[in-house]
């Protein structure tokens, strides 16, 4: 017995909000815009919670999953039903506590972040609008409304990148943005279609069904189809080879970055991952890229932010190898782990954007960290939190980001000698997590301060408030422990296929990744704390590799060189010159000249000479009679279609008078 | 019915032809336009003529009532185009069709 959850409430408040704020912001007062901004994510948030309660406990819930259908039918085609429906289950569950939770801290900071910017209502609205498509994608009952919530959410975020558009490194940020996931989108769709083509219908649960009914069912189809989502997945989480958008993606307001760029949106791919893992199940082959995908992306990503100035841009490719590990995950089939990573990943990521965003907020604008140095004792709270976040996503105990790193590798680890590789990488990738974020933590934080930085803002209470939250939750979010959050979300992603527990190998591999992390921040101490030239001198030393590394290898190079600039090419050649200046131009003015010179040459006809006109007249109807006179019947003629008949009657009778006279 | 006897159809059809070609002739060659006016009541009444003439040969009353209409058009035309032509003549001071001809480009 379900009492009703108007599940259709929690995405549809943040959209009226959007509503209020983007139209008529510009007129309310800055207290009620902030009040609109932030009291729909927050009644979002206490829906979910609503939606939650009882449902929390360890035990899966008794009622999920929840369907709620709207009334109305979206698609009714043929054989094809498509509905607006809302599917509460573990996995939604989860995703919606963290992305409504996150998103509301994230918009109580963005009122003192924000303050003073001028577009104050707009950013607002495209907050609003941005969990507005985030809580459909959560939501979907069927894969094609997903599809609406995960190009919306691609919408928000490319007019939250370019939300300084008058900057136009923003606004080709955020074109950069949407057109790479564009590529991704597209195969996202095909493998839409290509899903409709093999079941008949969008409805998840119904495509489990069927897979359920089939067991011997694998590959195949299925192996293209989750070929083609993963490209989908990869383009909006940001993995090889479609990752490049994610650092430029900084060019937005922190919050943002934090919200959209970090905690939520570009979990979506992960997200979408488990949501269909009965099919990636049944594919081996797709699962295996999933974890190749995974594991390269969270090594390169890792080691190109080991190299970058830009405090967020250090972020951005942390973010970029963190979600390489979720995806490993679910290569690996551990989608549980996946999406525990993905929870602990939104607190302390976003933390950690948040805090960056205290630090430049506090230095005026500056981003570059050998700018920055000696802020600890200016900023307390910011510092600590800050920590609270790297010690998180570095993995040391008892920090949130330890134990669902920890669940990804163990995982792997037990997946055969394929597996093992893809635990070493992730081991390799765990140390220079640890070398980077603290390279972030030593630059930002320690030593003698540089340059003009030095804090002449006091970061506002609406800032650090949820900066503690997230801190606390940095610290605790992983306690629940990966045995009982994937026993819980079981119903959902599927048994936990990891074995019991064989002697103590889980207890090694957990002391070596501490113990990894820790070397980590090692390495970070001596260089840049204890010996501050250092890592300029390793640079000098290793001027190649250094080099490729700062360049972020060239993939944005390489890119423009064999996509974007053929393509501006044939754009500006092909289509611009020969298509459209030569055929559609061409075209145009054919048919305008052939108008002109007929018009030309008839407009002679037209003296304003009455007895001219009566004469064409006369000639026109004398030209007709005759016709009709000489032709016989206008049927034979094929002239069916005006009613000839009266002349054809008065022919006949003229010819038989004048036979017969002349007879 | 001695009507029927005496005059052939043919008859009443070829006068018929020559009132309207008469019509036609007087609307191309004068110049006057209250003339053009009145060649056109000759063209009606030729298209008459042969209205009633056949409606006789057929028994069919439907050309009568026809050339009712055609003559009730005719009158409201002249009314109409009489007024047209006072009107022309008042602001031209002439009625030459040649010289009203500001119905071009």
């Amino acid at each position: 017995m379900n009492a009703p959850l108007h599940l259709w409430l929690i995405p549809l408040l943040p959209l009226a909000a959007f509503f209020l704020n983007g139209i008529l912001g510009g007129r309310l007062p800055k207290w009620l815009v902030s009040a609109i901004g932030v009291l729909a994510p927050l009644a979002s948030f206490a829906l979910v919670v609503n939606a939650a309660r009882g449902l929390i406990g360890v035990a899966p819930g008794p009622s999920l999953p929840y369907v709620e259908t709207s009334p109305f039918a979206w698609i009714n085609v043929g054989a094809l039903h498509v509905d607006f429906s809302f599917v509460l289950d573990q996995l939604s569950m989860v995703m919606l506590l963290v992305v409504t939770g996150v998103g509301f801290l994230i918009h109580v900071y963005s009122v003192g972040y924000m303050h003073e910017d001028e577009g104050y209502a707009r950013y607002f609205s495209f907050l609003n609008l941005f969990l507005f498509f985030m809580t459909t994608l959560v939501l979907a009952g069927n894969i094609l409304l997903m599809f609406v919530g995960w190009e919306g959410v691609g919408l928000a975020s490319y007019l939250l990148i370019g939300f300084w558009y008058r900057k136009p490194s923003a606004a080709d940020a955020g074109k950069k943005a949407f057109i790479v996931n564009r590529i991704g989108d597209f195969g996202f769709l095909i493998g839409i279609f290509l899903l409709l083509g093999a079941f008949g219908t969008f409805t998840f649960s119904e495509i489990a069904a069927r897979l359920a009914a089939s067991p011997a069912w694998q590959g195949d189809i299925l192996t293209v189809i989750c070929l083609c989502l993963l490209t989908g997945a990869a383009g909006k989480s940001a993995q090889l080879p479609l990752y490049v958008w994610l650092p430029d993606a900084m060019e937005g307001p922190t919050p943002v970055s934090a919200l959209i760029h970090a905690a939520t949106m570009v979990t979506a791919g992960v997200y979408m991952i488990a949501r269909t893992h009965f099919l990636f199940d049944r594919s081996p082959f797709a699962l295996g890229t999933v974890a190749i995908v995974g594991a390269a992306t969270a090594f390169f990503a890792a080691t190109m932010g080991l190299v970058q100035n830009d405090i967020k841009r250090v972020l951005a490719y942390s973010t970029i190898s963190q979600l390489g590990y979720m995806f490993l995950a679910c290569g690996v089939a551990a989608y549980s782990a996946a999406i525990f990573h993905l929870m602990t990943h939104a607190f302390f990521k976003a933390l950690l954007f948040l805090a960056a965003g205290s630090v430049i907020h506090a230095v005026g604008g500056e981003q570059d960290m050998r700018k920055m140095g000696g802020l600890w004792r200016a900023m307390p709270i910011t510092f600590w939190t800050m920590t609270a976040a790297v010690l998180a996503i570095s993995g040391i105990f008892p920090f949130a980001g330890f134990f669902s790193k920890d669940a990804i590798l163990y995982a792997a680890f037990l997946q055969g000698s394929f597996g093992k590789t893809l635990w070493a990488v992730g081991f390799v990738t765990a140390l220079l997590t640890a070398i980077y974020m603290f390279r972030l933590w030593y630059m930002t934080f320690f030593g003698a301060p540089r340059g003009e930085a030095h804090p002449h803002h006091a970061t506002p209470a609406s800032m650090l408030g949820p900066m503690v939250v997230l801190g606390l939750l940095s610290l605790c979010g992983g306690w629940i422990g990966i045995e009982r959050f994937s026993n819980y979300l079981a119903p959902a992603t599927g048994a936990h296929r990891v074995p019991s527990i064989t002697g103590h190998l889980e207890l090694y591999l957990s002391l070596a990744a501490i113990a990894i992390a820790l070397e980590g921040w090692l390495i970070a101490d001596k260089y840049y704390r204890r010996k501050p030239g250092r890592p300029a001198q390793l640079a000098a030393a290793m001027v190649g590799a250094y080099k490729l590394l700062f360049n972020k290898y060239y993939v944005d190079e390489l890119y423009g060189a064999v996509f974007v600039r053929p393509l501006l090419a044939i754009a500006k050649y092909l289509l611009g010159w020969v298509v459209d200046t030569a055929i559609v131009g061409g075209a145009a003015w054919l048919l305008g000249g052939i108008a002109t010179f007929s018009g030309a040459f008839l407009q002679g006809w037209q003296s304003g000479n009455l007895r001219s006109y009566a004469a064409w007249l006369a000639f026109g109807a004398a030209a007709a009679l005759l016709f009709a006179l000489l032709a016989g019947s206008p049927h034979a003629w094929g002239l069916t279609f005006f009613h000839a008949e009266p002349i054809y009657k008065l022919s006949h009778i003229a010819v038989a008078y004048f036979g017969q006279a002349r007879r | 019915m001695s009507l029927h006897q005496d005059v052939p159809l043919a008859w009443y059809l070829l006068l018929s032809a020559a009132l309207f070609s008469l019509g036609v002739t007087g609307f191309l060659i004068k110049r006057n336009l209250i003339t053009v006016f009145m060649s056109i009541e000759v063209m009606l009444n030729g298209v008459n003529l042969s209205f009633v003439a056949f409606a006789h040969q057929w028994h069919a009353v439907k050309g009568q009532i026809f050339v009712f209409f055609v003559m009730m058009v005719a009158a409201a035309e002249a009314a109409v185009g009489l007024a047209i032509i006072i009107a022309v003549f008042r602001a031209r001071a002439t009625l030459a069709v040649d010289r009203i001809d500001l119905m071009k480009l």
